[in-house]
């Protein structure tokens, strides 16, 4: 039979055959679209929504420090500007005035937060009365009204005011949270993954372990709240609502995570690089510590930060041992009661105050942040130190 | 004159040769020195048995080559000699092995100390994942034969050098041991080993995963270490044995079926079976 | 391991090669028996035709010498054989020596006989030297057949025929010797009769040689230099 090459490609079947893929290649890359499409709709709502939070309306005002201010804060302000000048900007002074007996009488000149109606009035998203409306104008038309960049938002912690409210408290007590379920998490998931991985017989008690630490990786997390509730507060007194108990609760969701992730990071280190110790005359121990770790740390850091990255975003588990209080002041000590970035968020989307919504949008900005941080330090990470075997 | 495949040692082919002025094995002196030998050596793999009563002896500063088919037993008789089947849990062993004379099993052996003595090089080259270096200074630092930096610093410049690398690598001792060629990493592998002085060297099929210039180059190095080490080399290369050993030793599922020298066994072996896997008859 | 066939190497191929190689080499036997059949003939019957043929037939064996020596290099470069395969090849490099040179003094026995042709031929002892040419040919045809029939104990048999072949040697020389004393004058023919019985006698030697290869190749020991008791009791003995 006459072998031809040349028009091969044009043969019926061929020409099948490469329809075939293109339609293949055709669905996977919509499949990628579909994805990016509904992640780039979410990302748009979001920062549409939230945007708005990190700007905010000040307002030019003459704050005097007279007799009647003394007593009640809002009559420094002059009486048209009580509506528009936020409350907080003047409620501590009678508690400056008294501190300070030298500043009475004196008047200052400062920019004040605007009240949260006229802000949100000037970003469009409420009405207001035809007389504030117009003395917005007046002031606009006077320069005494700006728009800046609002710093308060990091700074500050939670208000009732959503013109005061930021999210520095719940920023703090994240953090404290992911310390403790880091130092609870970590030195024991590891450590027990070791032992599982390197040292435990292979009998039906490892083999049980091993199936329960699976299944606990798969348990809702609002059971480990549930835990902390039942075990940390009740049975050992940790304070509720404390980073403590919220970065205990947390640890005991990230162990089997951690335990999992250790485990495969100590299995991927090739067998021929242990016997290499073994023959060399290194006791099982220092196999481990000189040769299997080095090896498999970065993938024991990158199961860590992922699993972090999981507990930073939790909610459920962290209501249920109550942190979801109100939290204006960040909290000094992992005692003390504290709440955390999503719970902050939940916290606010369930305000019917309009000036909440866009800082809810603006938290979980604040939150996605982070956690994208997280995660690509993991790929740093693990790219940095893949090493060739 | 037979052998009974219960007691092979060579000194069987040794008489035989006293008696033959014109044999070339004629000029050979006693029976060499024995390094290590085992006694109705049993091994089983959970139920099933790998090893049936093996009597060997290795001489001291001999190359002994373990040569047979596929899964005869023979890569795991030389972990025996090592104790390196004591990492794989359902093995089960019965009977002797000693190094001098010493049973290396006895409970009051340290098995890290023992594999201080009788090292191992690997199929694969598995060179650590650290500097040339610090592949050859890590285990005697760990042993505490090294301790200052000049010390480690002439141990690792000497087993280079012995393992006929130095030239190679003098320059670029910080590099990665994973970076050089193949030939390279066992060679490393083999300076490693020395690093720690060991009596005797266990070789599982040190070549197979090399070129033929490589394989080369480690077989002369076999041949120059053994002026100072006894080596056991498994292999299934029979002309690879047939170069480098002095004595070879024919395993068959789980039996040693002869051992001689390797001239001997080479030309006129014994046993049917020995005669049928090395002319390429069977295995 | 005294009656094998070669049918078991996994390498057909190289089963093959090897067979091949005997069969070269018995053919390169046949051909030496017939060149000496003839030199017989022409010197004892005085067959012109079949002294020359022997003459301008030696290259053929000489050619067959050539290709297989190269067919045993091919096998030893590419299959490094071992043991009995590596004794194989090495019987035949040295058979086929002997071989070759047995064909050689087949021609100068038939190269004798033309010379004795022109010569007055009636007083030369040709009972006895028909006698010696049976039984050198016998020896060739015995050392060949032990070869292929791999028979160590048939091949000391034949070796020690030698014993006869020289004592047949002997024999004729003295009576040729004690002929030229008393006739001086007719040296040249009777030394061509001593050249060709000489060649004769050489031939049995070669075949001997021929027999201790197949000791060599069959039991693993080489009785090269050795006395005949000792031959025997290694072709008898059991493989070491």
């Amino acid at each position: 039979m006459e072998r031809r090459l040349t028009g091969s490609a044009n043969n019926a079947m061929i020409r099948k055959r490469y329809r075939r893929e293109a339609r293949f290649k055709a669905y996977t890359i919509t499949a990628l679209f579909v994805a990016f499409g509904i992640i780039a709709a979410f990302f748009t709502d979001i920062i549409g929504q939230g945007h708005s939070a990190f700007w905010r309306t000040e307002v030019q005002v003459t704050l005097d420090y007279n007799e009647r201010a003394e007593r009640i804060g809002r009559f420094a302000l002059a009486e048209d500007m009580r509506e528009i000048v936020s409350r907080g900007a003047v409620r501590s002074i009678p508690l400056e005035i008294r501190n300070n007996p030298e500043l009475a009488g004196i008047q200052r000149e400062i920019w004040a937060p605007a009240y949260s109606r006229i802000d949100q009035y000037r970003k469009g998203n409420e009405a207001l009365s035809p007389e504030l409306a117009a003395q917005v104008e007046r002031l606009e038309r006077e320069g005494r009204i700006r728009t800046t960049f609002n710093w308060a938002f990091f700074t500050s912690g939670d208000s009732k005011l959503p013109e005061l409210a930021g999210i520095f408290s719940a920023a703090v007590g994240s953090l404290m949270v992911l310390a403790v379920t880091l130092a609870f998490a970590f030195p024991i998931g590891v450590m027990a993954a070791i032992y599982l991985e390197e040292f435990a017989p292979d009998n039906k008690l490892t083999q049980a372990i091993e199936v329960n630490i699976n299944n606990l990786a798969a348990v809702p997390s609002i059971i480990f709240g549930l835990l902390g509730l039942a075990v940390f507060i009740n049975t050992f007194g940790v304070p509720r609502s404390s980073a403590l108990v919220g970065g205990l609760t947390l640890g005991l969701m990230t162990l089997p995570i951690i335990i999992i992730s250790t485990r495969a990071a100590l299995r991927s280190v090739p067998d021929p690089i242990r016997l290499g110790g073994f023959a060399m005359g290194c006791s099982r121990w220092q196999v481990v510590r000189d040769h299997v770790m080095p090896l498999s740390l970065p993938g024991i850091l990158t199961g860590t930060i992922i699993g972090l990255a999981q507990a930073m975003g939790e909610t459920a588990p962290l209501i249920i041992v109550g942190m979801i209080a109100y939290i204006p002041e960040a909290p000094s000590s992992i005692f003390e009661s504290a709440t955390v970035l999503p719970a902050q968020v939940f916290t606010w989307a369930s305000e019917p105050r309009k000036a909440f919504v866009e800082k809810t949008g603006a938290g979980i900005m604040v939150l996605l942040a982070i956690l994208l941080t997280l995660n690509a330090t993991a790929v740093l990470l693990r790219r940095k130190f893949e090493r060739r075997w | 004159m037979e052998t009974q495949s219960t007691d092979v040692t060579a000194t069987g082919s040794q008489t035989m040769a006293q008696n033959q002025d014109t044999s070339p094995v004629a000029n050979e002196q006693a029976t060499p020195e024995v390094k290590m030998s085992a006694r109705d050596l049993n091994l089983w793999y959970g139920d099933t048995q790998a090893l049936y009563d093996i009597n060997l002896d290795m001489y001291n500063r001999e190359v002994t080559a373990l040569i047979g088919p596929s899964g005869c037993g023979k890569s795991t008789f030389l972990r025996c000699l090592n104790r390196m089947n004591d990492l794989i849990p359902q093995v089960r062993m019965k009977g002797q092995v000693s190094l001098e004379g010493e049973d290396i099993y006895d409970s009051s052996v340290d098995v890290v100390q023992l594999r201080t003595f009788v090292g191992m090089v690997f199929q694969k080259p598995n060179p650590f994942p650290k500097s040339i270096y610090e592949n050859i200074a890590y285990a005697p630092r760990l042993h505490g034969t090294g301790t200052s930096r000049s010390e480690l610093d002439d141990l690792v410049e000497s087993s280079l050098k012995r393992a006929g690398l130095w030239n190679e690598v003098a320059d670029r001792l910080d590099t990665a041991g994973t970076e050089l060629s193949g030939g390279q990493q066992q060679r490393l592998c083999i300076a490693r080993a020395i690093a720690v002085n060991p009596e005797v060297i266990l070789m599982d099929e040190p070549a197979s995963a090399l070129d033929p210039l490589a394989t080369a180059t480690v077989e002369e190095l076999i041949h120059e270490l053994k002026d100072n080490y006894t080596i056991v080399i498994v292999t299934h290369n029979l002309q690879q044995a047939a170069r480098v050993a002095g004595y070879t030793a024919f395993f068959h599922m789980g039996k040693v079926i002869e051992f001689n020298d390797t001239d001997t066994l080479f030309t006129n072996p014994a046993e049917q079976r020995t005669e049928d896997y090395i002319t390429g008859r069977f295995g | 391991m005294d009656k094998k066939g070669f049918s078991q190497h996994i390498s057909r191929q190289y089963n093959e090669d090897l067979e091949q190689i005997i069969t070269r080499v018995m053919t390169m036997g046949g051909l030496v028996e017939q060149q000496l059949e003839s030199a017989m003939d022409a010197l004892v019957n005085g067959d012109q035709a079949k002294g020359e043929e022997v003459i301008t037939s030696d290259y053929r064996i000489n050619a067959m010498e050539v290709e297989l020596d190269d067919a045993c290099t091919n096998v030893l470069a590419r299959r490094q054989p071992a043991a009995s395969d590596l004794r194989l090849i090495v019987a035949v490099i040295k058979a086929i020596t002997d071989l070759e040179r047995i064909g050689d003094e087949a021609e100068r026995v038939g190269r004798m006989a033309l010379h004795l042709l022109e010569e007055d031929r009636r007083r030369s002892p040709m009972a006895e030297i028909a006698a010696l040419g049976n039984q050198v040919k016998g020896m060739v045809h015995g050392a060949l057949d032990a070869f292929a029939r791999m028979d160590a104990e048939q091949a000391v048999r034949v070796a020690q025929e030698d014993i006869k072949a020289d004592a047949q040697y002997d024999a004729i020389i003295r009576h040729l010797v004690k002929y030229l004393e008393d006739n001086p004058k007719s040296v040249p023919p009777v030394l061509d009769i001593v050249w060709a019985t000489r060649s004769l006698e050489r031939i049995g030697d070669r075949s001997r040689n021929i027999c201790e290869y197949v000791i060599y190749f069959v039991k693993g020991k080489d009785v090269r230099h050795t006395s005949f008791e000792q031959m025997a009791e290694e072709a008898t003995g059991d493989r070491r």
